[in-house]
């Protein structure tokens, strides 16, 4: 089968053609608990790579090693070519690997415009001596609320422009936050459970909202539960049982894996159970 | 009971210098919790900071008066650093129980005898504030405005007093207006979101420390210039929980909040005073005697703070969905 993707076939650490992120040894433990452990991992550039596996496997963990919020045991890992092991999380989002959070953050006492505006990076008027002055980042701020509006547009946020973010239901603040991270222009957007508490008719607004981001060339690492979603959207899926990588390839193929079906998706994962495809 | 007299001491707080230094105090406080949510309970000490800081820059380094001043605020910013680098990487708890401890240490290190030399001792420090009044440009005259008659100095130090309120209230709304502001609401909503998005959250907490000090220092310095002297005892902890009501009954992420819970505080606490004095000195409360009303107003004021944050939490001007009280 052709893959354009790993160097030869897909297996647990495989390499890949054209990496962006590449992990080595990372270990986390907590207590007598290894949380994570994975020995080599690379994530593709350019592409939409799923994080699939049970709860408890780990990927949270591995979202949070990998962008600074947690410290591991061991492990080195680069992103584009440059160490990123050790980095404090802000600087790893100013590198332009952004992520979102499984328990949505957005900040609920300012509005909708006011956390987008906020995710923008590099903003002059953050500094403090420039900020007394407002002619010095007026201007920037013009745009950031345009580039904010433009992407509330496509997230259907539009209307909830002015309302405080602690006033959206749950679903909406997944949505608010994914937007807020593409206001930093990432080139890896790390997203986690993007789709846990969506309703099914934006979900598949926000598919096509993913697969447009990568044909912007930015990459999309994602963990999530849906396997509709992988299976449509994913380039390469990789599969974490017990803090391990058991399994990367295609979707097509990686759902065909017998130790995947045992150890994640159970033996009637292929059966549609009448939702699915609905509204397809 | 004279009405009359008591009207016009209570409306007197309004104007009254000493009005003037808590409201900068809670202006800083409102910096520092009310916008990027850092729980500072030794407001106190920034403000002692400032104040010594200025009676020893005149007395012990023999600086002019206005180089006092800025040596009491660079004192204030390396006291803010002091306590800021080792703690704000820390829960927002830390840095309440760090600070409280930190007034408490500051205001025995002024009282004891062993720096008597340079800090007074017990008995603080005075006659450091002369040439303040040698910049008065108010012509000397006794000047009557109804209620009150005020010297010159009295009017030049009111001058100045309310200026520097009206100075530093601009000078917040700038901020909190700009995208520097929109970072420092962001860290008290969520700190993790905030550095998820590429700012970084400890700088900002510092800078708001520094700042939010800064005003308080300020409001150190105008409280011991119309004292004339500074006093360890002043800056205890009822210093810092009197700026925390005057916040909370204004307002802690507003603007004008602190200015208005400062005049109203002090209204209601003389009033409460005079009112319950005088209703002890024609008896109609036999249980109280003098002296305990002075205890009496400080429970209520107790009272008070309670129950505004049980049922007001956003204060008079907040807005409930902006802020509630959830430090």
């Amino acid at each position: 089968m052709a893959n354009d993707i790993a160097v030869g076939k897909g297996e647990p650490g495989c390499k890949k053609i054209d990496p962006i992120l590449v992990a080595d040894n990372v270990t986390r433990q907590f207590g007598g608990l290894t949380a994570v452990n994975v020995e080599h991992l690379e994530i593709p550039r350019g592409k939409i790579t799923a994080l699939i596996g049970p709860n408890g496997a780990g990927k949270t963990t591995l979202f949070n090693l990998l962008t600074g919020f947690d410290k591991p045991n061991t492990g080195a890992w680069s992103f584009e070519g440059k160490n990123l092991a050790g980095v404090s999380s802000y600087k790893v989002a100013r590198r332009g690997m952004i992520r979102t959070f499984q328990l949505t953050k957005s900040l609920s006492a300012m509005t909708v415009i006011e956390n987008m505006r906020l995710g923008a990076q590099k903003q002059r008027g953050e500094n403090f001596f420039s900020s007394l002055f407002r002619f010095l980042w007026k201007g920037e701020e013009a745009l950031i609320t345009q580039t904010a509006d433009d992407l509330l547009k496509r997230f259907k946020l539009n209307e909830k422009r002015e309302d405080y973010a602690g006033s959206l239901s749950g679903g909406q603040r997944k949505l608010l936050e994914m937007a807020r991270a593409l206001m930093g222009k990432p080139t890896l957007i790390m997203l986690d459970e993007p789709m846990a508490g969506v309703n099914p008719a934006l979900t598949q607004s926000l598919l096509e909202h993913i697969k447009g981001l990568k044909a912007n060339g930015t990459t999309v690492l994602f963990v999530e539960h849906n396997m509709h979603m992988v299976r449509h959207i994913s380039d390469w899926v990789i599969v974490m049982a017990e803090g391990r990588v058991v399994a990367e390839g295609e979707p097509s193929v990686v759902m065909k894996d017998q130790a995947v079906i045992d150890a994640y998706l159970g033996a009637h994962h292929d059966t549609d159970l009448g939702t699915m495809k609905k509204g397809k | 009971m004279d009405l009359m007299l008591t009207l016009q001491l209570a409306i007197g707080e309004l104007f009254s210098p000493l009005t003037a230094a808590y409201i900068l105090c809670a202006i800083g406080l409102s910096v520092h919790f009310g916008f990027t949510g850092l729980l500072n309970f030794g407001q106190a000490a920034f403000a002692a900071v400032g104040a010594y800081g200025m009676a020893i820059g005149v007395l012990t380094l023999k600086l002019p008066l206005l180089g006092a001043m800025g040596f009491a605020l660079l004192c204030v910013v390396a006291f803010a650093l002091f306590l800021g680098i080792p703690t704000l990487r820390l829960r927002a708890d830390y840095l309440a129980i760090v600070t409280i401890a930190a007034a408490e240490v500051f205001r025995y290190l002024m009282s004891t005898s062993g720096f008597a030399e340079v800090t007074g001792g017990s008995n603080g420090l005075s006659q450091f504030g002369y040439e303040f009044y040698t910049w008065n440009p108010v012509p000397k005259a006794e000047y009557n405005l109804g209620l009150f008659t005020w010297t010159e100095e009295q009017v030049w130090l009111r001058l100045v007093a309310f200026s520097a309120v009206a100075v530093s209230a601009i000078l917040v709304s700038l901020m909190m207006k700009s995208p520097w502001g929109r970072v420092l609401k962001g860290i008290r909503e969520d700190e993790d979101a905030v550095r998820s998005l590429g700012k970084n959250v400890f700088f900002y907490k510092l800078q708001s420390l520094i700042i939010g000090g800064l005003f308080a220092g300020l409001g150190g310095i105008v409280f011991v210039i119309s004292m004339s002297n500074v006093q360890p005892s002043t800056w205890v902890t009822t210093f810092t929980f009197m700026i925390w009501t005057v916040l909370l009954l204004g307002g802690a992420a507003t603007i004008l909040g602190p200015i208005a819970g400062g005049m109203l505080f002090f209204v209601l606490l003389t009033l409460t005073n005079e009112l319950l004095a005088g209703l002890v000195a024609i008896g109609w409360l036999p249980f109280l005697d003098q002296p305990q009303v002075a205890q009496i107003r400080f429970i209520l004021i107790g009272l008070a703070l309670m129950l505004l944050v049980i049922f007001r939490p956003q204060g008079i001007f907040g807005n409930k969905k902006e802020l509630r009280f959830n430090g």
